[in-house]
């Protein structure tokens, strides 16, 4: 039975008490009418009271608000039909079409996959980005976050490695939820897939940077729960970009904060790291079924620091990430991928013999040895000038400068397949006299260097 | 008992009614039977913290008190088993949906599997609490079936046989016995004695085994930001390590960490089977209920000191013990309770202290010896050791593995602090004092390095730069996903002593006017370094020909 009431007693923030309700459940969607409608979510409920916090923009409301429990929770109607389509944060269509007809309605938040059900990530995906495939390797059902900050170009990167998954992939699929973003941020990423054609194969929900912030709070859900329709009940290889979950957790402390919850580190609600998990762990595969839900979410850290709480629980939940560098950014490389800050955990799975090459994991350790080196020669260089160098680390020096501009660098309409970047590889190890090579016997016959190539992408 | 639900805020539900409410009960909330324990009691109104999502419950709700705490299943069946943090068979759930879904209900030992009962007692004897009854073979491991608590006197007519969980079995001062018995988990099992840990563990790992022994029985803790490879190190332990038994619970981590536990340990022998067949996992992801995350470690340490009991050496691991202090304060605040240090409980200290103690080496009722070894990551935001879960922690573990951001940047793996990290279990044979010294030397140089430079240096201290590499990237970084992964104490040894051969050679050398250059270029610098990863036969022949060569 749905019920309307009109006993609003306060308004704090996003929230609404209302007095003198029965009946009404945990979580159910709730409807408010006031001079214009709105949506909201009981987050509280007892015997006579219910918190609602409201989905949108509290301008102009009032006690004297009606609102009316609808008895069910916020529910996404996801059909095939949403491919091609544009949502705002809400999932409601603001690309000029219709609604589209959907197959089922599902709750946003999902449940969580057993993990007996689980099939371990093992497929490599072809980014076609040197770094990214050699030194930090993407497994189809991951969850690989970028590290940006302010001024970085993270949705270049992203835009590129939609771009380039798809190419190799004909069941591919790609769901972006964007909370907070700029107008001009969003249009570059739409006119991106737009003119790789990948636009086709997309669903986009939308919240931008002037919508309501607490909207931004159910955009990933919508998100996903679209991505997981896809790729289990359709068999998509579906990849969730999810951009910017700082924006997210900002909005998370709003609500904390207007709730008069206990806050833990800077002011971030103590149930952050279960929250962001919620989100996080809707990536991966199912045995016996053929789609999969690999995540790019992408953040960018205040001030580019790593241990804020954004960036360091992100870290703790998912399997790696990808750290973009102002250093290199202005060094004018692109993509500016940090390679020794960045991690993919799931690398071991993914790569390998029959999947990219027999020794991909030598090449991959030693070029990280050589550049790691090569950076700490860089400190003293900079004190004590390059005359003290001997003569390998000139040579680890001229290394690091042809990785950087060669093999790091690359365009943004470059896709490197992987054979190209493990021979990139290669060939600049010879740059470096052999003992240096201490992670990576460089064998004597070329053949076996070069080893038995199987290119899945 | 019936109450009703008055208020709903998450996870936490206040019930009005419950009469006999007592603390850590276990109760049934809602329509559909949501399990829940009670955390407070207030006048008429009982708080319960629920272990599956609230949502869609109302307040009128009916709840219903089972009268009990929140009980483990102990049996045959343990072994091999994937469970939730409330101990529901995860496997089983399958056939169901792929998903977790609320108010699944399946019991944690199988009703239905019967299990071939050995009897070791007569007729007629007296028995008490622990005594052994008889054996059932559980996957390669003998079971022994014990009296559970608050039963002893004589043993009724016994029988012999195939039995499910429940089957009575025999009667043990009137009172029936089946294969099962059950224990509250927050309560440890009691025992007869507790005896001083001796034995070391053998866990393959270098730098544990060499520099940073754990006892059997001992406690240890795993600190470290993220991607310092703590999960790889637990469960490298897990895997390799001398256990009879080992419980790992995937407490608040990750679903595909988990998935990719239980295809590996399905996959890798312990001899002739599967290393599954030793091991229960406790998957409670960081996805699933955050009330559920709070029990697992609980679950895991009862488990393990149940399979003490019938003594065996039990690991228990827990990845990460501070996702169960956070959900403690995520219940705490909650609740609304004043809290201590960064939000966490007051009694926060007293809780991990609490855990900590079930650790120990035992003299079994039946006088066996049994231990429970207790492993926990520690997951300190930002990387910062000064939060309360690692500074309570260390109050009380005898081992403390300090894993360093810094090392992990370099790829140096498993990235153990070797200045940071200590053991009160004393350190191994095969890592000598003067390789301690090398590296703390190495560290005074490279210091000197940032600022002169490296072609400064004199060659007697470039060649400690180079024995330290030695001991470094040859000795204590180990690659957990080669065959090196598990180093017996014999290889461990001959590495060392290759280096230390080395070592004297080229100090010697340089003493007789060979020049550094000489002696880094000698082949058998860069053998040693790859010893490690030679097989068994290569190894062999390596070592010898340098130890000709050399000395």
């Amino acid at each position: 039975m749905i019920k309307e009431y009109q006993t609003v007693k306060e308004i704090k923030g996003p929230l609404l008490f209302v007095e003198g309700v029965s009946g009404v459940s945990y979580g159910e969607l709730v409807r408010i009418r006031d001079e214009t409608d709105l949506v909201g979510q009981v987050i509280e409920v007892g015997e006579g009271l219910a918190v609602v916090q409201v989905l949108g923009n509290t301008l102009g409301l009032s006690r004297r608000s009606r609102i009316r429990f609808s008895g069910e929770v916020l529910r996404l109607g996801v059909g095939s039909e949403m491919l091609g389509r544009v949502f705002n944060g809400m999932g409601v269509p603001i690309d000029g079409g219709l609604m589209p007809r959907f197959e089922e309605k599902i709750d946003v938040r999902g449940n969580a996959l057993n993990p007996v059900s689980r099939d371990v990530p093992s497929n490599f995906v072809q980014t076609g980005i040197s770094t990214l495939d050699v030194m930090c390797s993407l497994v189809r059902g991951q969850k690989l976050p970028i590290f940006s900050g302010s001024g970085l170009l993270h949705h270049k990167l992203a835009a590129q490695i939609a771009r380039q998954a798809k190419v190799s992939d004909e069941n591919f699929g790609i769901v972006f939820g964007a909370m907070g973003i700029t107008n001009e941020e969003s249009r570059f990423l739409i006119n991106s897939l737009e003119g790789s054609g990948a636009l086709e194969r997309s669903v986009l929900f939308l919240n931008m940077s002037e919508d309501p912030t607490i909207e931004r709070l159910i955009t990933p859900k919508m998100a996903l729960t679209t991505a997981e329709y896809l790729a289990y009940e359709q068999g998509m290889n579906v990849l969730v970009i999810l951009s910017d979950m700082t924006n997210y957790c900002d909005a998370l402390r709003e609500v904390s904060a207007s709730r008069g919850e206990l806050p833990s580190k800077m002011g971030y609600p103590g149930y952050m790291y279960t929250d962001l998990a919620s989100i996080y762990e809707r990536a991966g595969r199912i045995k016996g079924k053929a789609g999969s839900i690999t995540q790019l979410p992408i953040l960018t850290m205040p001030d580019d620091d790593v241990t804020h709480p954004v960036p360091d629980l992100t870290g703790y939940i998912t399997e790696g990430q990808v750290v973009l560098s102002r250093e290199l950014h202005k060094k004018n490389i692109y993509p500016s991928i940090q390679p020794l800050s960045s991690l993919s955990r799931l690398m071991p799975r993914g790569i390998g013999e029959d999947k990219t090459r027999l020794n991909h994991q030598s090449i991959s350790d030693q070029l990280y040895a050589l550049y790691a080196r090569a950076v700490e020669l860089r400190n003293i260089v900079a004190i004590v000038g390059e005359s003290v160098l001997g003569e390998s680390d000139k040579k680890i020096l001229e290394f690091a400068g042809n990785f950087e501009s060669k093999f790091m660098n690359q365009g943004f309409y470059e896709n490197r397949d992987i054979s190209h970047s493990l021979n990139l590889a290669l060939e600049l190890f010879s740059i470096v006299p052999e003992s240096e090579l201490t992670k990576f016997e460089m064998s004597a016959s070329k053949e076996e260097n070069h080893g038995k190539e199987t290119n899945e992408g | 008992m019936k109450g009703v639900i008055k208020k709903i805020s998450g996870p936490l539900v206040l019930v009005e009614g419950l009469e006999n409410a007592k603390m850590y009960n276990v109760v049934l909330v809602g329509k559909l039977g949501l399990m829940g324990e009670i955390v407070r009691i207030k006048e008429n109104t009982s708080y319960v913290q629920v272990y599956e999502s609230t949502l869609g419950l109302r307040p009128g709700e009916p709840v219903k008190d089972t009268g009990m705490p929140f009980i483990a299943e102990l049996g045959p069946g343990l072994l091999s088993s994937i469970y939730d943090g409330v101990q529901r068979p995860l496997k089983e759930f399958t056939s169901e949906s792929d998903f977790i879904l609320r108010g699944m209900s399946i019991p944690s030992l199988d009703r239905k599997k019967k299990w071939n009962f050995k009897p070791l007692v007569s007729e007629g004897d007296h028995v008490a609490f622990g005594s052994v009854l008889g054996i059932v073979k559980e996957l390669g491991l003998e079971h022994r079936i014990m009296v559970p608590r608050g039963i002893s006197g004589k043993v009724g007519k016994i029988k012999v046989g195939s039995f499910k969980v429940t089957d009575k079995i025999t009667t043990v001062g009137g009172s029936k016995i089946t294969l099962m018995q059950k224990w509250p988990i927050r309560l440890p099992r009691p025992i007869s004695e507790k005896l001083p840990p001796k034995k070391k563990l053998r866990t393959g790992l270098r730098s544990l085994d060499s520099l940073f022994t754990i006892s059997k029985g001992g406690s240890a803790a795993l600190s470290g930001g993220f991607g310092v490879g703590k999960t790889v190190v637990l469960q490298s332990i897990a895997k390799f390590s001398d256990f009879d038994v080992v419980i790992y619970v995937g407490c608040g981590e990750r679903g595909n960490e988990m998935a990719d536990l239980l295809d590996s340990f399905s996959k890798l022998k312990k001899g002739e089977l599967p290393l599954l067949n030793r091991t229960t996992l406790i998957a409670n992801t960081s996805n699933m209920p955050v009330t559920a995350r709070e029990s697992s470690i609980y679950l895991g340490a009862t488990i393990g000191e149940y399979y003490r009991d019938m003594g065996y050496h039990v690991g228990v691991i827990s990845d990460s013990t501070s996702r169960w202090a956070e959900a403690l304060r995520e219940i705490n605040s909650r609740l609304g309770e004043m809290p201590g240090e960064q939000g966490y409980p007051a009694n926060l200290s007293s809780r991990i202290a609490a855990f900590y103690e079930r650790a120990g080496v035992i003299r079994t009722f039946s006088n066996a010896t049994g231990s429970l070894t207790l492993l926990g990551a520690i997951s300190p935001p930002g990387g910062d050791f000064s939060e309360p879960v690692t500074q309570n922690t260390l109050k009380v573990v005898r081992t403390f593995i300090s894993l360093n951001k810094k090392l992990s940047s370099r790829r140096h793996f498993p990235a153990i602090d070797w200045t940071s990290s200590y053991s009160l279990d004393g350190i191994g044979v095969d890592f000598p004092g003067w390789a301690f010294s090398l590296l703390n030397r190495e560290a005074e140089i490279e210091e000197v390095v940032q600022l002169i430079g490296p072609d400064a240096l004199q060659d007697k201290e470039k060649l400690v730069l180079l024995i330290g590499k030695l001991i470094r990237e040859g000795f204590l970084q180990q690659n957990a996903f080669s065959k090196d992964a598990f180093c017996t104490e014999e290889k461990s040894e001959k590495i060392m002593k290759a280096i230390e051969i080395f070592k004297d050679f080229s100090f010697s050398s340089l003493a007789n006017g060979a020049s550094f250059e000489e002696i880094s270029s000698n082949h058998f610098f860069m053998e040693i370094l790859r010893l490690k990863n030679r097989s068994p036969e290569e190894f062999e022949s390596q070592y010898k020909s340098l130890e000709e060569m050399l000395l």
